[in-house]
């Protein structure tokens, strides 16, 4: 059994940033015991019934049935090759780039299906942000970058507009008083760190309903990724964020749901607290205490 | 019979370690052994081809003095080829290579890139293979049988169907389309040109296309973006430094050319604004004109036109670096 030795990597968690409430145990408990994923009309953002999923003969993901509730973040957490990357993946349709794959069951996105033949995938992409796990801005100005997505989807009309949505994004990304000076520069320039928060607010400069995260902070140092988790902290009052982590006191610390997967399956699911803590399946135990994975 | 574990490891590295006339030796001093012969080796090879430009230089530059000495600048302004007179000008040549080169990359490389967009971006597997394949098999093509095409096939085609329209249409009131149409024409060139170097440039752009990282990609689709906008936004700028390096490869190829092109422009040393009447190239005098130099100062001003040629593909190599060089700066500073 798990024992509490976890828990205090949680309280231990302080960005002591003013304005931003340290995240505890108690804060996740805010809400009624469970009351998020189970009440009555509660939109699910992603929802996945029996979902499988192939690339060519090797099954990645095998009968996932899932909820990811809205305005909460749920951390996806497995060893290497556990689909939880697949799984995140296929709610924008990102697999869709490589050949060969196919799926099976159904995978919802607020209540419409992702896969099915008439969805548009440009139109669904644009109600999932995605932030990966190496830092990938265009090699363009800073601004440029915050700038495309508003721009590829027609989302402002004149500069002005779109001058005010990229410093609002940027702001949101906590990178605008670092960058506000710069915004011409290539984004090239920027430190590792606050690349993956250009990304951040890219993806956020789109307005998405959700916020895909794929290992967002893997190839970052621990000061940057604090910044990151302190920002995933702030963006949950606004945004669904689903985080893919190897990282188990990342999930443990940013997240209210926690879905850990093995071999293809989903093992378990519940209130991070409870997985970490109290988990019902051995392999999720041994998971998470390090013995394997 | 080896010592240790250790250096027999070391040894299977070669994977023919217990045989051989080498194996006699330590491993280590054997290692050595080969690392120095292989240094001297590529140390000689580093040193004997730049010498082995520079020597080339000289030699033409020392052919060329006469030339030199008795034109000076007027061989590169004057446009009078005259052997039989002994009046040597190298413009007609100068003006024949550049244009038709040029010609030839502002029809090609539109077609090629195309081609990389289509075969990288769009065409599914089973015809991306073939039809690259195909393209690349363009290059393979000795150069004196696209003379021979060109002659039987293009020009009679170009003439008929391409030149003979346009002087009709647009040659009173367009310079560069007046008639008549010879059909053996700097237009021929620049035609047989460009379908010579397609597959270079086309070459290159897919394979800087493919170069492009997958996260540039999905960074673009995962924001909305359209497949084509992906591509035209995205990739394309991406690979841009190494599409304009294709098709310097393919200007370097179109400057050069010989055998094709002297079959198909017409060779008259004249500069004519129309593109539809003959021309002659640097090469193309080369190849015609050696056999027959009568007289030293015949020969030597060749060498002058071969030097010339020499210096317009190094300054073109030169400033398509620099121009690739500043491509690639502005994206990532």
């Amino acid at each position: 059994m798990m024992e509490e030795s976890l828990l205090p990597m949680e309280t231990k968690w302080n960005p002591g940033v003013p304005g931003i409430p340290a995240p505890t145990v108690g804060a996740s408990h805010a809400l009624p015991e469970g009351g998020k994923q189970v009440a009555a009309g509660a939109p699910f953002a992603v929802e996945a019934r029996s979902f499988s999923f192939w690339y060519g003969a090797n099954q990645a993901l095998a009968d996932i049935s899932l909820t990811i509730t809205t305005r909460q973040v749920t951390a996806l957490i497995g060893p290497s090759g556990c689909g939880k990357s697949t799984f995140l993946r296929s709610i924008n349709r990102m697999n869709d780039l490589i050949p060969n794959t196919r799926h099976e069951g159904e995978l919802l996105l607020e209540g419409g299906s992702v896969y099915r033949p008439d969805q548009d995938v440009v139109l669904l992409r644009r109600r999932v942000g995605m932030v990966f796990q190496k830092s990938n801005p265009f090699p363009k100005s800073i601004f440029e970058n915050v700038a495309y997505g508003p721009r590829v989807n027609r989302l402002v009309q004149g500069r002005r507009q779109l001058e005010g949505l990229v410093e609002r994004s940027l702001r949101q990304a906590a990178l605008w008083d670092e960058v506000k000076d710069r915004l011409e520069k290539s984004a090239l320039g920027l430190s590792g760190g606050q690349q993956q928060r250009l990304c951040i607010a890219r993806a956020l400069a789109v307005s998405p309903h959700i916020l895909l995260m794929d290992e967002p902070a893997s190839a970052l140092d621990p000061i940057a990724t604090q910044k990151i988790e302190e920002l995933i902290y702030e963006l949950k009052d606004q945004y669904t964020i689903v985080i893919v982590t190897h990282n188990m006191q990342q999930a443990a610390r940013v997240s209210d749901v926690t879905a850990f997967f093995y071999l293809g399956k989903l093992v378990e699911v519940g209130r991070t607290e409870e997985i970490f803590t109290n988990p019902k399946n051995d392999q999720t135990e041994a998971y998470i205490t390090g013995r394997f994975g | 019979m080896r010592p240790t574990p250790d250096s027999a490891g070391a040894l299977d590295l070669s994977g023919r370690s217990r045989r051989g006339l080498l194996s006699l030796f330590p491993s280590r001093t054997r290692g050595n052994l080969a690392d120095q012969v292989y240094a001297v080796l590529v140390r000689s090879m580093g040193i004997v081809l730049p010498l082995l430009f520079g020597f080339i230089v000289l030699r033409i530059g020392v052919a060329a003095w006469p030339a030199i000495r008795s034109f000076g600048p007027a061989f590169v302004t004057s446009t009078d080829w005259n052997p039989v007179a002994r009046e040597f000008g190298a413009l007609p040549f100068i003006y024949g290579t550049v244009v038709s080169s040029f010609l030839a990359l502002a029809i090609a490389v539109p077609l090629a890139v195309g081609l990389a967009i289509f075969l990288t971006e769009l065409a599914p597997r089973w015809l991306a293979a073939p039809v690259a394949f195909a393209t690349e098999l363009l290059a393979a093509i000795p150069s004196v049988v696209y003379g021979l095409w060109g002659i039987f096939v293009l020009v009679p085609f170009l003439r008929s169907a391409v030149q003979e329209p346009l002087a009709a249409t647009l040659g009173g009131a367009i310079p560069f389309f007046a008639g008549p149409a010879y059909g053996f024409s700097m237009m021929s060139g620049a035609v047989i040109l460009s379908i010579m170097i397609v597959p270079f440039i086309s070459a290159v752009t897919r394979e800087v296309l493919t170069a492009v990282p997958r996260d540039q990609r999905e960074a673009a689709l995962a924001l909305g973006a359209t497949r084509w906008e992906m591509t035209w936004q995205v990739a394309i700028p991406y690979a841009l430094p190494g599409i304009l390096g294709g098709a310097i490869l393919g200007l370097g190829r179109a400057l050069g050319e010989t055998v094709a092109i002297t079959m198909v422009i017409g060779n008259r040393p004249d500069i004519a604004r129309s593109i539809l009447a003959p021309g002659y190239t640097m090469a193309s005098v080369l190849a015609n004109e050696f056999s027959e130099a009568t007289g030293d100062l015949y020969l030597s001003a060749l060498m002058e036109v071969a030097l010339l040629l020499f210096g317009i593909t190094i300054l073109v190599n030169v400033i398509a670096q620099l121009l690739v060089w500043r491509v690639s700066l502005r994206g990532g500073r």
